[in-house]
C-alpha cells in the first residue's frame, strides 16, 4: 500500500523508465484508442468501420499517421506563426503530464528497486490535473485565434467557454471526495477506498461499499457529466460542430503532424479523465469486488490489468455516449453547467460536510446552524420567487395588451405585415398549384 | 523567524533557481506592457503567472502555486484573451497600444516598487524561515486559514459576495430603477 511518504526515493533511471513506459503507453493507447473507438461505434451503427489497413482495420491509425507525417504541411498565410506552431504543443504537453500522478498499482520490485507503479505523487496531486487542463485551454484558444479564420476563432472561444465552465464543476465534485479521503493526493485516495467501513444503526452493523462512485454518488454523476464536457466529447461537442463551425478551432490545421498532436491531445485528455474518474470514484489500481476476495489481487503486477480493464471500460461508456446521443445546443450547455451542476454540486458538498461534522463532534450546533441556513436560504428564495412572478406577470400582461393594439392595426408594430387572411387558409387553393408525384 | 542569516555564497541551487525565475517574472512583466501586440501581451501575462508559481513551489508552497496556475493562469487570464477575442484581436503589430498616460504610470510604477522593496528590505532583511516539505499542502494552509485567519477569511468572502451581485446587479438590463 503506498503512501506519500514512499515517493520521491527512485533513482533517476527508474523514474525515466516510468516516464517512458507511461509515455509508450498512451501514445499507443491513442493508436488502438482511436481503432476501439471507430470498430465500437460502428457495430453499434450497424456497419463494419475500419476493415482493411492489417488484421481486424487494427492498423487503420498506424496507417492515418504515417499518413498525415507524409502529407505537405501547409501554413495558412497571414497567421501568427509561432502561436500556430506551439498551440497543438500547448495542448498536448499538459495532458500527457497530468498522467504522472495517475496511480497503477502497488509497491512493486522493478529491478531489484521496490518503487510504487506511478511517476510521482504530491500532497496537492488531484489539484496538478485540474491545473494541467487550465494550460490546455489555451493550446485551443490559441490554435483558434493564430489560424486567423472566423470558424476557428469561433470555435475556440466556445470551446474555452465551456472547458472553464465545467472545470468549476469538475472541481467542486471531488470535494467531497477529499472530504471522505481526508487528501489530495492520488495514492492515498486510492488507499483510502480499500476498505468501506462500517455503518453503526444501533447495534446492526452494515459494511458500507468502499468505491467513492458508490458512497458519493451525485458528485460521481455530476463527474461524469464534466468529464463528456471537459474533454469536449459528444454529447457536448460544440466546439467541433461541423455543421456550424466546418472543424472548430483546428479548421486549419488541415492535414499534418500538428493536426495529429491535435487529435492526440484530445485523446490524451480522454484517457487522462478516465484515468481521473478511476482513481477518485472506481476504487483505483484495486480489484472490483468478486476478484479482491482473492488474496494476491491488489498484490504484484496485477493492479496493472484491473486498471487496464477499469480504463477500457470508461473508455468504452465514452464511445457508447457518443454513439447514443445528439449534441446539445450551446445554451442549453452552459445552462447545465451554471444552472444545475454548480448550485447541485455546493448544495451537496454542504450536505457532505454536515455530515461528516455530525460525525465527528459538536453534533447539536452544526445542526442548529444548517436549520438557521437552510431556513435562511428559503426565506431568500420564497422572497424572490414572488418578486419573479410579479415581474412575469407584468410582461404577460404587457405583450397582452401589445396583441391587442396590434390586432387592429398590424401595421403599427413597425415591421411590414402580409395580409392576415388570404384564402388558402381556409383551405381554398389556386388551381395554379401542382401536387407533388403528379407530374 | 530571526534564524541565524545563512551565507550568501556561494548560493544554493534553490536561490539560484528562484532568482531566475524572479528574473522571468519582472522580464515577462515588462513585455506585458512594452509589446506591440495585443494578445501577445496576454500570453507574457501568463509566463509571469508561470514564474511566480514556480517561486512558490520553490518555497514548498505547493498549493499556493497550483492554485496560482488554476486560478490567474487558468481562469483570469483565459477571460482577459476571451475579452480580446471577443472585441479586438488582430493578429500582428498595433499602432495605437500606448496610452497618453506613459510617463505618468511609468513614474507610479517605479515608485511603488521602490516602497515595495524598500520596506521588504527594511523590515524582513535578517528575517529568515526554515524551508520544511510538506509545509505548503493543503492541510497546514487550510487550518491556519480556517483557525488563525478566519476573521479577514470571512470579510473578504463576503467583500468579494458583494462585488459578485453588484456585477450582476449592473449588468442586468431586465431589473429596473425603482
Amino acid at each position: 500500500m503506498p503512501s506519500l511518504n514512499d515517493f520521491g526515493h527512485d533513482p533517476l533511471w527508474i523514474s525515466i523508465i516510468k516516464a517512458v513506459v507511461i509515455f509508450v503507453f498512451l501514445v499507443l493507447a491513442v493508436l488502438f484508442g482511436v481503432w476501439t473507438e471507430r470498430k465500437l461505434i460502428s457495430r453499434m451503427q450497424h456497419r463494419y468501420g475500419p476493415n482493411r489497413a492489417g488484421k481486424f482495420g487494427l492498423l487503420q491509425s498506424v496507417a492515418d499517421g504515417l499518413k498525415m507525417g507524409l502529407k505537405e504541411d501547409l501554413t495558412p498565410s497571414g497567421v501568427d506563426k509561432v502561436l500556430y506552431l506551439v498551440a497543438p504543443l500547448i495542448l498536448v504537453v499538459p495532458a500527457f503530464i497530468s498522467y504522472s500522478i495517475i496511480p497503477f498499482g502497488p509497491v512493486v520490485s522493478m529491478f531489484g528497486v521496490k518503487t510504487p507503479l506511478q511517476l510521482t505523487d504530491l500532497p496537492v496531486a488531484v489539484l496538478l490535473v485540474l491545473a494541467m487542463a487550465s494550460l490546455g485551454v489555451y493550446g485551443i484558444v490559441l490554435a483558434g485565434w493564430a489560424s486567423r479564420s472566423p470558424y476557428a476563432i469561433l470555435g475556440g472561444l466556445r470551446s474555452t467557454a465551456q472547458v472553464i465552465s465545467y472545470e468549476i464543476a469538475m472541481g467542486l465534485s471531488f470535494v467531497a471526495v477529499f472530504l471522505y479521503a481526508g487528501t489530495l493526493s492520488t495514492s492515498e485516495i486510492v488507499a483510502k477506498q480499500a476498505g468501506g467501513g462500517t455503518l453503526d444503526i444501533g447495534s446492526l452493523t452494515i459494511p458500507m461499499p468502499s468505491w467513492y462512485a458508490i458512497q458519493l454518488i451525485p458528485s460521481f454523476l455530476i463527474y461524469v457529466l464534466t468529464m463528456l464536457g471537459e474533454t469536449n466529447r459528444v454529447p457536448f461537442d460544440l466546439p467541433e460542430g461541423e455543421g456550424e463551425l466546418v472543424a472548430g478551432f483546428h479548421t486549419e490545421y488541415s492535414s499534418s503532424l500538428k493536426f495529429a498532436l491535435i487529435m492526440m491531445a484530445e485523446y490524451v485528455n480522454v484517457f487522462v479523465v478516465s484515468g481521473l474518474s478511476i482513481t477518485l470514484f472506481l476504487g483505483g489500481w484495486r480489484a472490483p469486488w468478486p476478484i479482491s476476495l482473492w488474496d494476491g489481487a491488489n498484490h504484484g503486477w496485477w493492479p496493472l490489468l484491473w486498471f487496464f480493464i477499469k480504463l477500457v471500460i470508461v473508455f468504452g461508456f465514452f464511445v457508447w455516449v457518443r454513439a447514443a446521443l445528439p449534441r446539445v445546443r450551446y445554451d442549453q450547455l452552459m445552462a447545465l453547467g451554471w444552472k444545475v451542476l454548480i448550485p447541485l454540486n455546493l448544495v451537496w458538498i454542504l450536505l457532505v460536510a454536515t455530515f461528516r461534522a455530525l460525525r465527528v463532534d459538536k453534533g447539536p450546533v452544526v445542526f442548529t446552524m444548517l436549520a438557521i441556513i437552510v431556513i435562511g436560504a428559503l426565506a431568500v428564495y420564497f422572497y424572490f420567487d414572488t418578486a419573479n412572478q410579479r415581474r412575469r406577470e407584468a410582461r404577460a400582461q404587457e405583450i397582452q395588451q401589445d396583441f391587442e393594439t396590434l390586432a387592429d392595426a398590424p401595421a403599427l408594430g413597425g415591421f411590414p405585415v402580409p395580409p392576415l387572411d388570404l384564402p388558402h387558409y381556409h383551405g381554398v387553393h389556386s388551381s395554379k398549384e401542382v401536387t407533388s408525384g403528379s407530374n | 523567524m530571526n534564524f541565524a542569516s545563512p551565507a550568501f555564497w556561494p548560493p544554493t541551487t534553490q536561490e539560484i533557481v528562484f532568482l531566475l525565475l524572479g528574473v522571468i517574472a519582472v522580464g515577462s512583466a515588462v513585455l506585458v506592457v512594452t509589446t506591440r501586440q495585443l494578445v501577445h501581451a496576454a500570453l507574457w501575462l501568463v509566463v509571469s503567472f508561470g514564474a511566480l508559481a514556480g517561486g512558490y513551489l520553490v518555497l514548498t508552497a505547493e498549493f499556493v502555486a497550483w492554485v496560482q496556475i488554476l486560478i490567474y493562469v487558468g481562469a483570469i487570464v483565459v477571460l482577459l484573451l476571451f475579452g480580446i477575442m471577443l472585441t479586438r484581436a488582430p493578429i500582428g503589430r498595433s499602432a495605437d497600444l500606448d496610452s497618453g498616460n506613459q510617463i505618468a504610470a511609468l513614474v507610479v510604477g517605479v515608485a511603488t516598487a521602490g516602497v515595495l522593496v524598500s520596506v521588504l528590505v527594511a523590515g524582513f532583511r535578517h528575517a529568515y524561515m526554515p524551508l520544511t516539505p510538506g509545509a505548503g499542502a493543503a492541510k497546514p494552509l487550510g487550518s491556519s486559514i480556517f483557525r488563525t485567519w478566519v476573521l479577514p477569511f470571512e470579510a473578504l468572502s463576503v467583500l468579494l459576495l458583494a462585488a459578485l451581485i453588484g456585477a450582476i446587479v449592473l449588468s442586468r438590463t431586465d431589473i429596473r430603477g425603482r
